[in-house]
């Protein structure tokens, strides 16, 4: 098998976590494609350092990581704060400063 | 754990083979082939799940499924990495925030705008074709193996960049860290508007405003299969209504005294037949 399964693989995933982002309308949802497009970049990441013979590939793929943990942390909250205001965690629904 | 992930990545058979063969051993290829069907179902499902709950299920088997991936890929402290940091933290922040917020109604996927959705698909398909021959176009790079780069160990490996070439991106990203916590903390703040009502406040209105001060009667005197939906006589014969609790009166699904006494006949009671039948619909006396 050729490592290059390993990156269609991971664009077929990115893709669906763009097609979730697209698609759905809940903001959690929305929210767990964007996780799902960075897995994938990780798993391009993994698998170029694996091609390369070089471990720099995945220490990117590690601070991939602690950013999409301190990015989760953020957003969620965010989704809480408007949930307690506005009573829905629908991404269409945010739309106050529209005029 | 050092000395289990350094013999684990040592013991892969896989490495040597790869940097002269350019492909991998059979056993990664069927490993492969078993865990990426069920990767791009379950992330279909992250698509068409019709709870959030399912969908958030789905996204945690795809990164456990990751995870084993990049051990395979000589990767096992990011296989760890993965499963506590993304299976184990952020899914589970998930969940909670999923818990809090509650399940919406209009969560379904079905709610999308009918333009917009299939306006949506295909450009999202265009994305997969694009980055897919994108890929399949390039030029095959001859793999090397992280043979090499391994020999200590691969957390060894890891740690050496990270700590070396990478170490002002580690602080860096330890202040982003420290800086995403208190900013959730802010965020989830509230600010206590009016005075918090307890327990001594609630029963000084009660008193003020002259309700029932004991405690409601207890339902379901003659109540065959549960208690708790049919009211309690009062002692005029009269049901009491709010004996039954409030989520079954709200749901409509008390029964009514008469309803439950139909089903005792004479003969179903035996020796000890009511000595007046009560239908709930007595005089008050």
């Amino acid at each position: 098998m050729n490592l290059t399964n390993y990156l269609v693989l991971a664009t077929i995933l990115f893709t669906i976590g763009a097609l979730t982002v697209l698609v759905r309308r809940n903001a959690i949802v929305v929210f767990m494609g964007v996780e799902l497009m960075l897995n994938a970049a990780n798993l391009a990441f993994v698998t170029f350092a694996r091609m390369h013979g070089d471990l720099t590939g995945q220490v990117v793929a590690f601070f991939v990581m602690v950013v999409a943990a301190a990015e989760v942390v953020v957003g969620l909250a965010i989704i809480v704060a408007i949930y307690r205001t506005r009573r829905s965690a629908s991404v269409d629904d945010v739309n106050l400063l529209k005029s | 754990m050092t000395t289990l992930l350094a013999s684990a990545g040592a013991a892969l058979p896989v490495l040597t083979s790869l940097a002269e063969t350019g492909r991998t051993s059979t056993g990664e290829e069927v490993l492969f082939w078993c865990l990426a069907p069920v990767m791009v179902i379950a992330a279909l499902g992250l698509v068409f799940a019709r709870r959030t709950v399912y969908a958030a299920m789905s996204v945690v088997l795809v990164m456990i499924c990751l995870a084993v991936l990049y051990v395979a890929q000589e990767a096992p402290f990011l296989g760890v990495v993965q499963v506590i940091v993304y299976t184990g933290a952020v899914m589970m922040l998930f969940l909670f925030v999923l818990m809090l917020v509650g399940v919406d109604a209009a969560d379904t996927f079905t709610d999308a705008l009918g333009a917009h959705r299939w306006i949506s698909a295909v450009l999202g398909v265009g994305l997969g074709a694009v980055l897919v021959s994108v890929v399949l176009t390039a030029a095959d790079l001859a793999p090397s193996g992280l043979a090499a780069a391994n020999a200590d160990g691969n957390p060894v490996g890891v740690a050496r960049i990270v700590f070396g070439d990478f170490v002002v991106t580690l602080e860096v990203v330890g202040i982003l860290l420290v800086t995403a916590a208190v900013g959730a903390i802010v965020l989830t703040h509230r600010e206590r508007l009016v005075r918090r009502v307890r327990q001594r406040e609630r029963a000084d209105a009660r008193v003020a405003a002259g309700e029932t001060l004991t405690p409601l009667p207890a339902p379901g005197v003659y109540a065959r299969s549960n208690a708790m939906d049919v009211a309690a006589l009062g002692p005029g014969g009269r049901p009491l209504e709010h004996s039954v609790p409030r989520v079954l009166r709200v749901r409509g699904q008390e029964r009514s005294v008469g309803e439950v006494h139909a089903h005792l006949g004479p003969e179903a009671v035996g020796s000890t037949p009511p000595e007046r039948a009560i239908t709930g619909e007595e005089q008050v006396r």
